[in-house]
């Protein structure tokens, strides 16, 4: 037998899987297709201060191993989160929840943080200051080290729970933003975020997406997410979980190599709903055949 | 219930220009809901295709597929004996109850759209109402399913745009010319087929939309449209929406 527990900064999770904020909905949605329990965490979608539709249709086009997604934080906002999407959730789910809050200033992060403090089901905060689709904020807080570090310290001010800063990989130096984080006291680092990413339909001429540019994620990025983890985990103590392009058992050990504590599962869900199951079962035979009996402690030699 | 299931891709013949009948072999207990869509993996491409259902008999489903782009292109080039991967059950579905029973039920399709009314009408005639079927084309090549909704126990009346076969003009001039009349009506085509549907109809109805979709099971968010009762996502709490639902 072999364990697949891993220790996520001080959160012990069954195994290593978790479906990634924006590809499983509030929890529900993927428990249609099957019982989410086997999980080791979720992370919810992004959630702002106040509702948002997100942007224009279309939102979606399809990319050679991947696509670019424009949805643009689609949320019911904080207040119905925690008044109705958390406790329905965990109605029927006892694992870590991960609760990603995005914002468009400062303090918009700070109150999210704050309203969450009063929520016991929350376990982890994830603080997604790398959103490719909302001007004025968004992945424009997570470009700059400076601001990436002051929307840390405002979450971690008014939140005891452990936080975990969301990466963009479109920076030059990723290591600059990890390392700004980790010393504005990030409990953990999320590594990696969309890429920004546009198609146009040579038709009629026009983007495909109604917002013009979207996030870009799906087999395509693993080697650029793979590279990014690396280099985070090299250059920060705090733990990272490490997201883009994930889906297969092997794609999460060789992530785990590279320095993730836990993997993210994010486009791998919306080709296949079972995704994240398929890889929790694929796992053990995977190890076994790697003579791996835990996945603790992977390295690369 | 929504779930994935593999079918045997038996047979893919033409039924108009770029428009393909696929005939799949493989459980459909459960998945005869008409208006429902499945979502379609082709080989090499990184999303599933959502399309919708066009019959359901056991064992057998039908599918109508319009070459749009590549992956649709490649859909239709795969040889009878391929597998396919199909999520099943997806979305809301048409609401046949709707139609007071004994009454009339006027079932409206435009392009490729006509595709789930071959399932509607044979629902609707199982359950006994009338049926009057209006078809849109924009010319006489692109007419598909006229005589199987005939034999399903459907009037049909045609329309192209450009007067090739029957009523020349849209559906609704076919509707106000042959002054036709229903108690309720269904229809699924081209937004501004809906659109033109929805205003010219006083009676009550309900219309299948179409988006652009990531993964058509609920999850990513990526085909949410604005209604009259909030944001709602096409592939789960639609396609089908009630007219007064759907903000134009």
């Amino acid at each position: 037998m072999v364990d697949l527990s891993v220790n996520l900064g001080g959160i012990p999770l069954d195994n290593p899987i978790i479906p990634a904020s924006g590809t499983c909905g509030f929890g529900l949605e993927l428990n249609e297709w099957y019982d989410i329990n086997i999980l080791g965490a979720i992370s919810l979608k992004g959630t702002t201060r106040e509702a948002r539709f997100g942007n224009a249709l279309p939102r979606i086009a399809e990319c050679r191993q991947g696509l670019i997604n424009s949805v643009g934080l689609e949320n019911p906002g904080i207040e119905k989160l925690l008044a109705e999407k958390i406790p329905a959730l965990r109605a029927i789910y006892r694992k870590p929840i991960i609760a990603n809050i995005s914002g468009f200033c400062v303090e918009d992060f700070a109150f999210c943080a704050e309203r969450a403090e009063g929520c016991a089901d929350i376990d982890i905060l994830e603080a997604n200051v790398s959103c490719p689709n909302v001007h004025g904020g968004g992945m424009a807080l997570g470009t700059d080290p400076k601001v990436a570090a002051e929307v840390t310290r405002a979450v971690k001010k008014a939140s005891s729970k452990p936080v975990f800063v969301k990466l963009t990989p479109n920076v030059t130096d990723i290591t600059a933003i990890a390392r700004a984080c980790e010393e504005a006291g990030a409990d953990g680092l999320t590594v990696i975020n969309t890429l920004l990413g546009m198609r146009i339909d040579i038709r009629t001429r026009k983007p495909v997406v109604a917002a013009s540019t979207g996030g870009f994620s799906g087999p395509a990025v693993f080697p650029i997410a793979l590279r990014a983890v690396w280099q985070v985990a090299r250059a920060c103590r705090i733990p990272v979980m490490g997201c883009g392009g994930v889906s297969t058992a092997e794609e999460v050990i060789e992530m785990m190599m590279a320095g993730a504590s836990a993997v993210q599962v994010g486009s791998a869900n919306l080709v296949d709903p079972m995704a994240c199951k398929r890889i929790i079962e694929q796992l053990p035979e995977v190890m076994e055949r790697l003579g791996l009996k835990d996945l603790k402690q992977l390295k690369i030699n | 219930m929504a779930n994935e299931r593999t079918f045997l891709l038996t047979a893919v013949e033409p039924v108009a220009t770029a428009t393909w009948r696929l005939r799949l072999s493989g459980d459909t207990t459960g998945l005869c809901r008409a208006g429902q869509f499945v979502m379609v993996s082709v080989p090499g491409r990184y999303l599933r295709r959502p399309i919708s259902v066009c019959d359901c008999e056991p064992g057998l489903l039908t599918l109508i597929v319009k070459v749009m782009g590549e992956g649709t292109a490649e859909l239709v080039s795969l040889a009878p004996g391929t597998p396919l991967q199909l999520l099943c059950g997806l979305g809301n579905g048409f609401d046949i109850e709707a139609t007071p029973r004994d009454k009339e039920a006027m079932i409206i399709g435009g392009g490729v759209g006509v595709a789930p009314l071959l399932l509607l009408c044979k629902q609707l005639r199982e359950a006994d109402r009338h049926v009057t079927a209006v078809l849109g084309f924009n010319t006489r090549a692109d007419i598909f399913l006229e005589r199987e909704l005939e034999a399903a126990g459907a009037d049909v009346i045609v329309a192209t745009a450009d007067g090739t076969a029957g009523c020349q003009g849209f559906v609704t001039d076919a509707i106000r010319m042959c002054s036709l009349k229903s108690d309720y009506f269904y229809a699924c085509g081209p937004r501004p087929m809906l659109k033109a549907v929805c205003q010219q109809l006083r009676q009550a109805g309900e219309v299948s939309t179409e988006e652009r979709m990531g993964c058509g099971a609920g999850i990513c968010y990526g085909c949410t449209c604005q209604t009259t009762d909030g944001p709602k996502r096409t592939c789960k709490e639609g396609p089908v929406f009630k007219k007064e639902e759907l903000v134009w």
